[in-house]
């Protein structure tokens, strides 16, 4: 199918991001494999991104800055000139993410993503040597919550089978991580606890200020993985007193495979990847220069962009959920405002399978994402909405819509005139819903 | 390359299911049979009408609780075995559904199986209320596993086939990879029939 552009295509709608990146790659690819055109505006077809929480597309000046930095190719240990080009980008990329959350540059630390940046942290529990373990063996407890990403719990039930009593703090129902548990469970043996400040699946904002001060109380060390938070909220690590943070670049329309570790000045530190003096030591590899410069240049963006969106997404989520709501029974929001990033709406559609509600949305041009088990390959459903206590019928036909700085009324306008209609049709042909004879 | 996670055959299938039960259908059946579990996130229900005299399946409907490949699945066994016999519909295997559609991918094989499963239900439901209880099938065998509703003689089956460790019983019956409450039973009753059948003594691990 040709595409052509048309005169009369509101502007918001081929300036997006999205649209720019597929028209300059693979549009042709794209239409060619979809039988029906979707989300016609004139004569264009437009795929409708929420999915900005798995990733987000490049920045454009993101994009450009890394296009300006694709030929500094020196190793940035290097002390020759072509080195030392690639060393000032790294340091002045350090400097970027350092000022976004208040740090101190030294206190930045580069690595290939968030997994490893948490692996790294929980790493330091069962160090036991002398110079670098965060306190004897003997204290040596870890302490997380059950709605942690998956590197913070597959590594934690590692650290586990290794020897570490590992604490895991359970959720209410709105997914906020119980603080009286985690008083309960902290003790003069924890040396480190590790709480995220913001959920993957339901944006749900946890209180870390308060983990924190429990975590410290009992002088354990306290990390979050800030990698939903970074760049949507207002991050001040000096006022928080955390002593690990974990950012991660595709998150903020930065490049896939680099993020970054906020370590306190002064905290005991054993690196994960060994055998380099890179990072200060604490990271072993040759630093991915042009990763690294995408990521300086998307938290600087983020500092400018971020509360003009803020307020746009709290519009958008109002009008999506509202629109959810009136249009569509029988559904339970995964997702409170009130206590949820407003980027982020989890919702639960009773009597319908979410990988065929995902797909069905998938061929009509909107990208979502599902805590369906089918979609994944795994067994149970997403283990967040199970820790909330939502029935697993319900957790089966979640759906996580997850907004960014590309999205648009219109494109939330579109979602919400043909959800109800994949719904209603999943529905009918539904054994638990249209009524089984 | 497709960029589509399934074949063409599975989208259209998925995207145009055949034969289904809608709420407001019309349809006039002889048996129904239900498999699966939506606790489990699948649930199948099929309903077939039969002419006594052929015992031939003339037309039939179906419900689903699924996912993609679940749908796909079903519709397309729902068009092979208009015309065939009841008899000829039990020896359509899980492996001739996905040959019809050209193959799923390896998460996505139990999904195959809910149809078949539910159409067995419904042939042994129409012999049981036509009083031909001599043709029904597996209902002496306890079901191991709930979800995909996977007996002890399809353990016994598989293992005949040429399962010989709990990792193959699950390539070829499903057993356990929903829920997978059933594991600790259905790794004994494996262990149980090697030892019966191929005189293995094992100590079955996945």
């Amino acid at each position: 199918m040709r595409i052509i552009l048309s005169g009369k295509t509101p502007g918001g709608i081929c300036n997006t991001v999205a649209f720019r990146n597929r028209l300059e790659h693979n549009v042709d690819i794209e239409i060619a494999n979809y039988r029906n055109p979707v989300f016609i505006m004139g004569d264009i077809m437009q795929r409708i991104y929420l999915d900005h929480n798995a990733t987000t597309p490049l920045h454009p000046e993101v994009k450009k800055a890394i296009i300006e930095s694709i030929d500094v190719f020196g190793n940035p240990s290097s002390l020759h000139e072509d080195g030392r080009l690639a060393r000032i980008l790294i340091e002045t990329a350090r400097e970027k993410v350092a000022a976004l959350i208040n740090a101190d540059p030294e206190e930045i630390m580069f690595v290939g993503s968030g997994s490893e940046a948490n692996n790294t942290v929980l790493s330091l529990v069962s160090c036991s040597g002398a110079r670098c373990s965060l306190h004897s063996p003997a204290d040596s407890d870890l302490i997380t919550s059950t709605i942690e990403h998956p590197c913070i719990l597959e590594t934690s039930k590692c650290l586990e089978n290794r020897g570490t009593k590992v604490w895991r703090v359970g959720v209410d129902n709105r997914g906020l991580v119980k603080m009286d548990d985690l008083e309960q469970a902290v003790s003069e043996n924890t040396s480190l606890v590790s709480i995220m400040m913001v959920n993957n699946e339901t944006g749900a904002i946890q209180d870390v200020e308060r983990a924190l001060k429990i975590a410290h109380n009992s002088g354990a060390m306290f990390h979050t993985d800030a990698v939903q938070a970074v760049g949507k909220l207002p991050l001040d690590v000096k006022k928080l007193d955390v002593d690990f943070l974990t950012i991660s670049a595709h998150k903020i329309y930065g490049p896939k495979g680099v993020g970054a570790l906020y370590v306190r000045k002064g905290t005991p530190f054993c690196p994960l990847i060994r055998g380099g003096h890179q990072e200060m030591g604490r990271r072993a590899g040759t630093e991915n220069t042009l990763g690294i410069v995408g990521l300086g240049r998307a938290v600087e963006l983020r500092a400018s962009e971020m509360d003009t969106e803020t307020e746009r997404l709290a519009q958008l989520n109002r009008l999506l959920r509202e629109g959810i709501e009136s249009r569509i029974e029988n559904i339970h929001f995964n997702s409170d405002p009130a206590c949820c990033l407003h980027s982020t709406i989890n919702v639960s559609f009773e009597g319908v399978e979410g990988e065929a509600l995902l797909l069905y949305l998938d061929y009509e041009g909107v990208e979502v994402s599902t805590g369906s088990a089918c979609a994944s390959g795994s067994l149970d459903p997403s283990h967040v909405l199970l820790e909330m206590h939502l029935p697993v019928e319900f957790a089966h036909g979640s759906l996580r819509m997850s907004m960014g700085r590309s999205t648009t009324r219109e494109e939330i306008d579109h979602v919400l005139d043909v959800l109800p209609d994949i719904v209603n049709k999943l529905r009918r042909m539904s054994t638990v819903y249209g009524g089984a004879r | 390359m497709n960029s589509w996670l399934y074949t063409d055959k599975v989208k259209d299938h998925f995207m145009n299911p055949r034969n289904i039960m809608f709420d407001d259908a019309e349809f006039q059946y002889d048996a129904e049979g239900r498999t699966g579990n939506i606790k489990c996130g699948d649930e199948m229900i099929f309903y077939l009408k039969v002419d006594p005299d052929t015992l031939t399946i003339t037309d039939c409907r179906w419900k689903t609780f699924g996912c993609a490949s679940a749908i796909a699945s079903t519709s397309v066994l729902s068009e092979m075995i208009k015309g065939m016999t009841l008899e000829d519909v039990r020896n359509i295997s899980n492996v001739d559904i996905m040959n019809e559609l050209g193959g799923l991918p390896d998460n996505k094989v139990h999904c195959s199986v809910l149809g078949d499963k539910a159409l067995e239900e419904a042939i042994n439901n129409y012999y049981r209320e036509h009083g031909m209880f001599e043709k029904v099938r597996d209902t002496e065998s306890r079901i191991v596993c709930e979800c995909l509703n996977v007996s002890e003689e399809e353990i016994e089956h598989a293992v005949l086939e040429g399962a010989r460790n709990y990792y193959q019983l699950q390539e070829m019956t499903k057993i356990g990879t929903s829920c997978g409450k059933c594991s600790e039973d259905a790794k004994e009753r494996l262990s149980f029939f090697l030892d019966k059948h191929v005189g293995i003594k094992v100590c079955v691990q996945p």
